[in-house]
């Protein structure tokens, strides 16, 4: 909450970023305190991780500081205030911090919590709940996901000419002839991670984790690479437009593990059909679709960092360009 | 007993702050900060709902009979990674306004709206 506050007052965007990333941090240790382990790994990665470092890049190209304000905040601060004790008043009805008699506790969450062992055979709820029993509501939003890389696809993407990409190469080998210690240490730990992600891929039936969770380790790790190395080493390893195909590739997974059991005579996206043993196709069908999720989160990660670090060197190269032609 | 409310008066107070910088703030970047205050306030809200005392995670073990709630985990565990795709998109918009604009302050660019009509 003070970090929170503290974001409001600086006017440097820098300053703010890393606090926000500080922030992200600490409400995925809250979210441990509330026993979400699996919402915490995903804070984790995805708020302390992955948010900053795209507001990072978004910075380079935008500026820094902030203008400080010409109005005065009065009138928001009034607007601001009414709805909060609006909200208080709002709270007073609600049940109590930790009462297990509270309404959310007594309406689907005990099938859930007692049934979900015989039905699905996983023994973390959390996947058995995100894979099966609302799989359609995943998809939905597997496809958001998917909408989002395509929009930052659109807004962002640059087309390269080959005169332009050795003026790039030049400046990359600039910024990145230094920090050997960084290197090192970053390709000692790369494949630790890439590995953490597949094992939270695939045991995210029995512990925490998940496709979500472990798109985005993975997608972290592959930035880390491209932050030290280069955008044209990275490049050169991980073509874009696999990427791509990946991140659809990724949703059509998803969608058709749903349309072979509408084609087995039971309901989309119901696994049972997909194996004469209901509680085996279950296993099959979270396997199958948890792969899905992780291969379009991931590559849509990469798409949308990869983009905003083309746009970036783009400009960065124009700029150098119209420089030359000041001094010429 | 009122005391038993405080986590949503956390909330409450996370999301006023979050909200606050949105209106009140002519920086788009910031503005996008904001929101994502905004976002994680309902995502701390769910989550503090799950939670049962004396629950653990929802993981099935042995010898536990009291677990928290796992349906909200599901919805903001999927929520967190959509609202980093759609912050993405934001970015991206505040970096094409960036070039096309010269500037994310929201005055200035409504100053150059106003010149142009």
């Amino acid at each position: 909450m003070v970090v929170a506050i503290a974001i409001v007052r600086l006017k440097d965007l820098l300053a703010v970023i890393m606090l926000s990333g500080i922030y992200g941090l600490l409400s995925a240790s809250f979210f441990v305190a509330m026993d979400a382990v699996d919402v915490a790994f995903t804070e984790a990665s995805v708020g302390a991780g992955i948010s900053t470092l795209l507001m990072l890049v978004a910075i380079t190209m935008t500026g820094r500081s902030e203008h400080p304000a010409r109005h005065k905040p009065v009138l928001a601060l009034i607007v601001v205030f009414i709805t909060g004790i609006l909200l208080i008043y709002g709270t007073l009805d609600m049940p109590y911090f930790g009462s297990a008699q509270a309404p959310v506790h007594l309406h689907v969450a005990p099938r859930y919590i007692n049934d979900s062992m015989q039905e699905i055979g996983v023994p973390n709820i959390v996947t058995s709940v995100l894979a099966s029993y609302r799989a359609f509501d995943t998809f939905g939003e597997v496809v958001v996901i998917f909408t989002a890389g395509i929009g930052v696809l659109a807004l962002l993407s640059v087309v390269r000419r080959p005169e332009d990409i050795t003026k790039i190469d030049s400046l990359n080998d600039l910024m990145h002839a230094e920090h050997l210690i960084l290197r090192i240490v970053v390709k000692i730990l790369i494949p630790f991670i890439l590995l953490y992600a597949l094992y939270v891929q695939f045991h995210g039936d029995y512990g925490p984790g998940g496709g979500f969770q472990a798109g985005v380790i993975f997608a972290s790790a592959i930035f880390l690479y491209a932050m030290l190395f280069g955008m044209n080493t990275a490049r050169r390893v991980i073509n874009q437009s696999v990427v791509q195909f990946f991140a659809a590739i990724g949703v059509l997974l998803y969608g058709s593990v749903g349309v072979v059991s509408l084609l087995n005579g039971k309901n989309f996206l119901d696994y049972s059909a997909l194996s004469t043993d209901p509680i085996a196709g279950q296993h099959l069908g979270i396997l199958l679709i948890e792969l899905g999720v992780g291969l379009t989160v991931a590559s849509v990660m990469v798409i949308i960092f990869f983009n905003f670090e083309g746009r970036r060197e783009n400009s960065q190269s124009l700029e150098n360009k119209n420089k030359e032609n000041k001094k010429a | 007993m009122l005391m038993g409310l405080y986590n949503y008066w956390v909330v409450v107070v996370l999301m006023m702050v979050g909200f606050y910088i949105v209106i009140a703030h002519g920086n788009l970047i910031k503005k996008i900060v904001g929101l994502s205050i905004f976002q994680t306030s309902v995502f701390i809200f769910y989550i503090s709902m799950a939670k049962v005392d004396g629950g653990t995670a929802p993981i099935l073990a042995e010898g536990i009979s009291q677990y928290s709630n796992p349906l909200p985990h599901v919805l903001i565990l999927t929520a967190i990674v959509v609202g980093i795709a759609t912050t993405a998109v934001g970015l991206a918009l505040a970096v094409r306004i960036k070039e096309a604009y010269g500037s994310i302050e929201e005055e200035e660019i409504q100053k150059k709206d106003n010149l142009d009509c």
